[in-house]
């Protein structure tokens, strides 16, 4: 029960001392004070009916303690003072907590962090994961992850990186690489099979889709839920559709609805819209494909990448057949080590009989696996062909 | 807080959208805003010089020290209260268009 509290609450406790306090390394400290108090005194004398604002007040008794004892916070919160960083009222604490979590999003996904150190951050601070726990999302050392994070808070200190949700001219600029980093968290999840990554992930985008009406917020959300709503990992075509959550399915198809409507399409609603095409589709064979296949000239031309060809080769091959499929396929030069490229070029083959080519190319794309997932899905790919192939000897 | 701003001019552009006007009307509005600090143009680059000391042996050479097809123009420090706002300027100014680029650097607070 506490479990939940924190996991529910520490995100938003977080963002709101950031706010009061404009300094990230404070408010984790704080906020780890603070959580690390009601472990020890809520299963004593119970949970508070307010959790929220029980936080806010023992963080904000703990920064004054902090403030009292470290010179260097208190100069730097002087220096931000001076500058009249921090002249909106704190936050009413009867009320329960403030959602400051929109201005963390953006901060954490800010264009002036790397890439990389991005969605570190946003798993640190917004899916409140601990330091060993995003470097193995990431595959990987635990050195490695921290080294980010504190090269990330370093510079969102030292450059003045400040904690606000963009004004309305920026925001469509800045939304999709919150977007991004999110999709990330959730793809990591996905291609290690580690389904409270992608959980998390969802989560993140029910907040932002809560905070933000926007519609590729939407789009993405619907994207996550329609994939999640599917029976684990496997392909498509081996998967049994009854047994997918139709919750999902019909909240996702809502969201992808929602995000192609009213306004030229983005990235992510397109790609909802094809995933919400899957959903209602008993099988493969009955899928409309070339509604997806329009779809993916149309997600192709706004996010002309390899990997959208080669999905888009893909679902070709469904529409007009794998000889169409393989003459669609991105270079091998575009893709070099992504082993999808190679396993759907198996794939086609397979399918036109050239068993031997296929073989080959599945061979390929084992080399090429990253996780145990992919790994032994391959292998059980080339044990079936090998055992058709002595079927038919 | 202060940031420098290091215009850096792309040097193959044939068809330049930002003419000698939309720099004086942006150094205008710096001063109507009252944020700069200090800033400079800089001579032609035919005029630049570079040392450098190794080992306690000099290099003097003709030229300016990147070798990449930007180079530094000049120069303007201003005084605003985040990045954000300083990301804007940077991009409102002429230099981070027309194949350019404008590196924006925190001043270092020694005090």
């Amino acid at each position: 029960m506490i479990e939940q509290i924190y996991r529910e609450e520490r995100g938003r406790l977080l963002a709101a001392l950031v706010h009061r306090f404009g300094d990230l390394d404070l408010a984790e400290e704080v906020c780890a004070d603070a959580v690390e108090a009601a472990l020890t005194t809520w299963p004593r004398d119970g949970v508070p009916t307010k959790p929220g604002a029980w936080l806010m007040t023992t963080a904000r008794r703990k920064a004054v303690d902090r403030l009292r004892r470290d010179q260097t916070y208190a100069a730097r919160l002087a220096v931000l003072a001076a500058e009249g960083e921090r002249h909106e009222p704190a936050p009413e604490l009867d009320e329960g907590l403030p959602d400051e979590r929109l201005r963390l999003f953006f901060t954490c996904a800010h264009p002036a962090l790397a890439a990389e150190d991005r969605t570190a951050l946003t798993l640190r601070c917004l899916a409140g994961l601990e330091t060993p726990e995003v470097a193995r999302a990431f595959l990987v050392p635990t050195a490695t992850m921290a080294q980010r994070i504190v090269r990330a808070k370093r510079k969102i200190r030292e450059a003045r990186i400040p904690f606000r949700v963009p004004g309305p001219d920026e925001l469509p600029e800045r939304i999709p690489g919150v977007l991004q980093v999110v999709y990330l968290v959730f793809t990591a999840g996905y291609a290690d099979d580690r389904v409270d990554l992608a959980e998390e992930a969802i989560r993140l985008g029910r907040i932002l889709h809560r905070l933000l009406g926007n519609r590729e917020v939407a789009g993405l959300l619907g994207l996550m839920l329609l994939t999640h709503a599917r029976t684990g990992t496997v392909p498509l075509e081996e998967q049994d559709r009854t047994r997918w959550d139709a919750d999902l399915v019909a909240e996702g198809t809502a969201l992808a609805e929602a995000a192609l409507t009213g306004g030229p399409p983005g990235p992510y609603g397109v790609q909802a819209a094809i995933a919400a095409l899957h959903a209602e589709a008993p099988s493969v064979e009955e899928t409309d494909w070339p509604q997806i296949v329009a779809l993916y000239e149309v997600l192709h031309r706004l996010s002309p990448t390899p990997v959208v060809a080669l999905n888009r080769a893909a679902a070709l091959a469904m529409r007009d057949g794998p000889e169409a499929g393989l003459a669609a396929l991105p270079a091998d030069a575009e893709l070099t080590g992504y082993p999808l490229l190679p396993a759907t070029r198996g794939d086609l083959l397979e399918r036109l009989g050239r068993t031997e080519e296929a073989v080959a190319c599945f061979e390929e794309a084992l080399r090429l696996a990253q996780t145990d997932a992919e790994r032994s899905r391959l292998r059980n790919r080339l044990d079936r062909i090998g055992q058709n192939t002595k079927l038919t000897e | 807080m202060k940031y420098m701003l290091l215009i850096f001019a792309g040097t193959d552009v044939t068809e330049p959208e930002c003419t000698f006007e939309d720099w004086r009307v942006w150094d205008e509005k710096l001063d109507d805003a009252g944020i700069k600090v200090s800033g400079e143009s800089l001579a032609d680059l035919v005029t630049a010089t570079t040392v450098q000391v190794r080992k306690g042996a000099k290099t003097v050479t003709d030229g300016p020290f990147a070798e990449t097809r930007e180079l530094l123009g000049g120069f303007v420090v201003i005084d605003v209260p985040n990045l954000d706002v300083a990301l804007e300027w940077a991009a409102s100014c002429p230099g981070s268009h027309d194949g350019g680029a404008v590196e924006v650097r925190p001043v270092a607070d020694l005090g």
